[in-house]
C-alpha cells in the first residue's frame, strides 16, 4: 500500500534552522507501522532523515512522536488506521526541545524523573532478612512499573506546555511506584518525605486532570490516575495545608452535605480563607460576575434527598474505611 | 446556560425530565478523593434514571467524561455488585443499562443534523467559529466510546457547520482550558486561557464555542486575567454551545442569558444581525 507522509523537519545546520514540512509517499505492507514508512523515508529518499527507534514491538520506547498531533509509538501505530485524508502527518515529540527532525533532547524529562528520587528509600531499622513484599502490592505496582519512559506523556502534557518546571506525567508516575512500594517509607509504608516534596508547587497538585497522558500511554500506565492516587495518599497522610487539598476537602464536603457544589464558598475555602492577598486577587473578578449577574447565589440550597448523598459518603468514606 | 439549553431543547423536542435528587457528578475531584465514592453517587443517578427509562441529559464536557468513565468500571459486575450494596439502603438498585449523553452527541445522534439544519431561521453566515471541546468528552477514547461512534471525533465542528457558519480549526480545540487547577495555580491556568483564546483569535475567530460549561468559565471570566498576564488584548466572545445554536434558531440574546457574559459579545451579534435585539 502507498502511504504518503506529511513530516516536521528540522535541520540545526542548515543556513536557517527552521521547522519545515516535507511530503513523502512510500509504499509499505498493508499491515506496515508508521514506523516501518518512516523507515522506507530514510531507505528511499533520504538518509539524513533523523528518527530514533530501536525493537519495533513497543518495547524500547524510543520512537514516541506525535502522529496526527497526537502522541504515541511510530512502531505501535498501524499505517492505515492513521490515514486521515490519505495523509499521516508526523511531528517530533512536544515540551522538549527539536534536536534534529523527529530526534528530541530527553534531558528535561530525565532531570525530572532523577528529581523524585527513583529508587527505594525505606525508614527505620534495616529488617533482619529480606523483605517480603506481598504478591498483591506488587502485582498492584506492575501497572506503573509498565512505563518505557518514552516520553508520550510529556509529549502531550498540557500543563508542561505552559510551565515546564511542572515535574510531569512520567515523573509523578514514577514517584506513585515508590510510594505505593510496602517496602518504602515507614513501617507502615507510607513514603512521608516522598509527600512532602510532591504536594510542594510544581508537584502533583499541579495537574490539571486533562487525561492527554492516560490516552498518549502506550502502555496503560495512567499517569494522571497515579498522580490521583498520590494526592489521596496526600490527603490520607495528613498534608492538608496546599490549594489542591483544601480545594478537593471543600468539594467534597460540600458535595456530602448539599448534594452538589456551592460554587461561591468553593474558592475562599479552596484558596485558604486566611490567605487575604489571595482572596483580594478575586475580588475584581467576582465584582464582574456579581455586575453581570454571573455571581452563584448566597443561598446554597440542597438537592432533594440529600442525607442519602451523605450516607453514602458514610458507607464509603467514613472514618472506617480509611 | 441552563435556560438556553432549555429552550433550544423545546425547538428540538427534546422533553426534558428534571432529576431533582440526582447529585454532584463529582466533576473528577471527588474522584480523586475517592472513586469508589464517585462512582457509588453516579451509579445512583444511573439507577434513578433507570427507572424513569430514560437516558440522561446532559450539558457538559466533564459531567459526560465522568458519568462515561464510571459506567465503562460499572461494567465489572463485581464491582457493580460492590456499589448497589450501598445503594441498597435509598431502595436503588444500578443494573447497568444507564445512558448518560451529551446534548451535542444526542443532536448528531438522536435528533440529527437535518432536523437542526431544518430549525435554523438566523444562520451564523459569515461567522467564524473556533471548537472547543473540553477535556472530559474527548478522552479517554474508550471509556466515551469513540470506536463505537466515530462521529463523536468531530461532532462539534458538524454543529458548527450546520448553524451556518465557518470552522476555525485550531491545535487548542482538545487541549485543556486550565480551569481544574485556577485556585491551584491559577498563572498556568491563566496561561492555558490566553494561549487558546489567542490561537483562535489570531485565526480570525469571531468567537469560541464549547460544550462544556467549566471551560466556558474559565475561558469568559478569566479572559481579561488572562489577557493582562499575556501582555495582550484578546477579547474572543466565548459561547456554550446551546447559546450559538439558539441564536441560529433565531432566539434572542437576552434568552440565550448573553448578557451574563464578561467579554462583550455585542461585536459578535451585530455581525450576525442579532445587535438590535440586545
Amino acid at each position: 500500500m502507498d502511504v504518503t507522509l506529511r513530516v516536521q523537519r528540522f535541520d540545526p545546520e542548515a543556513a536557517d534552522p527552521k521547522p519545515f514540512w516535507e511530503d513523502f509517499t512510500v509504499s509499505i505492507e498493508d499491515n506496515g507501522t508508521v514506523l516501518d514508512a518512516l523507515m522506507k523515508v530514510r531507505e528511499d529518499f533520504d538518509g539524513t532523515f533523523s528518527l530514533r527507534c530501536s525493537c519495533r514491538s513497543s518495547i524500547c520506547g524510543s520512537c514516541a512522536m506525535r502522529i496526527n498531533g497526537h502522541a504515541g509509538l511510530a512502531c505501535k501505530t498501524q499505517a492505515k488506521d492513521a490515514l486521515q485524508n490519505g495523509v499521516i502527518t508526523v511531528e517530533p515529540a512536544g515540551n522538549m526541545p527539536v534536536v534534529k527532525d523527529l530526534v528530541v533532547n530527553f534531558d528535561l524529562f530525565w532531570d525530572k524523573i532523577m528529581q523524585v528520587e527513583p529508587y527505594l528509600k525505606p525508614e527505620g531499622p534495616e529488617p533482619e532478612a529480606e523483605y517480603i513484599a506481598s504478591n498483591e502490592a506488587m502485582l498492584h505496582l506492575s501497572g506503573v512499573t509498565a512505563c518505557i519512559m518514552c516520553g508520550a506523556c510529556v509529549s502531550d502534557c498540557t500543563v508542561l506546555e505552559v510551565d515546564p518546571t511542572f515535574l510531569g506525567p512520567a515523573a509523578l508516575a514514577k514517584a506513585y511506584r515508590f510510594t505505593a512500594d510496602p517496602r518504602d517509607g515507614d513501617e507502615k509504608g507510607v513514603s512521608k518525605d516522598r509527600l512532602v516534596e510532591l504536594t510542594k508547587p510544581s508537584g502533583m497538585w499541579d495537574c490539571t486532570r486533562c487525561m492527554e497522558c492516560v490516552q498518549a500511554c502506550p502502555k496503560g500506565v495512567a499517569p494522571m490516575d497515579r498522580i490521583m492516587a498520590l494526592r489521596d495518599q496526600a490527603i490520607s497522610a495528613g498534608f492538608h495545608n496546599t490549594n489542591g487539598a483544601r480545594h478537593t476537602e471543600a468539594f467534597s464536603d460540600s458535595v456530602e452535605h448539599s448534594g452538589w457544589l456551592d460554587e461561591l464558598r468553593l474558592v475562599p475555602k479552596s484558596v485558604g480563607l486566611t490567605n487575604v492577598s489571595a482572596l483580594i486577587g478575586y475580588a475584581p473578578i467576582a465584582i464582574q460576575a456579581l455586575t453581570h449577574g454571573k455571581m452563584p447565589p448566597i443561598i446554597h440550597k440542597k438537592i432533594e434527598k440529600a442525607e442519602n448523598v451523605r450516607k453514602i459518603f458514610d458507607k464509603v468514606d467514613g472514618p472506617e474505611q480509611h | 446556560m441552563y435556560p438556553a439549553a432549555k429552550l433550544i431543547c423545546e425547538k428540538l423536542g427534546i422533553k426534558l425530565q428534571e432529576m431533582p435528587a440526582a447529585s454532584c457528578t463529582g466533576a473528577g475531584v471527588l474522584q480523586e478523593k475517592n472513586e469508589l465514592l464517585g462512582d457509588t453517587l453516579n451509579a445512583r443517578t444511573f439507577a434513578m434514571a433507570e427507572a424513569l427509562d430514560l437516558p440522561i441529559l446532559t450539558i457538559c464536557s466533564t459531567c459526560q467524561g465522568v458519568m462515561s468513565q464510571a459506567n465503562h468500571r460499572l461494567k465489572n459486575p463485581e464491582y457493580l455488585a460492590k456499589v448497589n450494596g450501598f445503594l441498597a439502603e435509598e431502595g436503588l438498585e444500578y443494573k447497568g443499562n444507564a445512558r448518560p449523553k451529551h446534548l451535542l452527541w444526542v443532536l448528531i445522534e438522536d435528533v440529527g443534523l437535518d432536523k437542526l439544519l431544518g430549525l435554523i431561521t438566523r444562520p451564523l453566515a459569515g461567522m467564524r467559529l473556533a471548537p472547543f471541546y473540553g477535556c472530559y468528552i474527548v478522552r479517554p477514547t474508550e471509556a466515551l466510546e469513540f470506536e463505537e461512534h466515530p462521529e463523536r471525533l468531530d461532532s462539534l465542528e458538524k454543529i458548527i457547520e450546520t448553524i451556518g457558519a465557518t470552522v476555525v480549526d485550531f491545535a487548542g480545540k482538545t487541549r485543556c482550558c486550565g480551569f481544574p487547577i485556577l485556585t491551584i495555580n491559577e498563572r498556568n491556568s491563566m496561561a492555558m486561557v490566553g494561549k487558546h483564546t489567542s490561537e483562535a483569535k489570531d485565526l480570525g475567530a469571531d468567537a469560541m464555542i464549547t460544550p462544556c460549561p467549566l471551560c466556558h468559565l474559565n475561558l469568559d471570566s478569566f479572559q481579561p486575567k488572562a489577557a493582562a498576564q499575556a501582555g495582550r488584548p484578546i477579547d474572543l466572545p466565548i459561547l456554550h454551545m446551546p447559546q450559538a445554536i439558539g441564536l441560529a434558531m433565531g432566539l434572542s440574546p437576552q434568552e440565550m442569558g448573553l448578557k451574563r457574559h464578561i467579554v462583550n459579545t455585542k461585536p459578535l451579534l451585530t455581525k450576525i444581525g442579532a445587535g438590535a435585539a440586545s
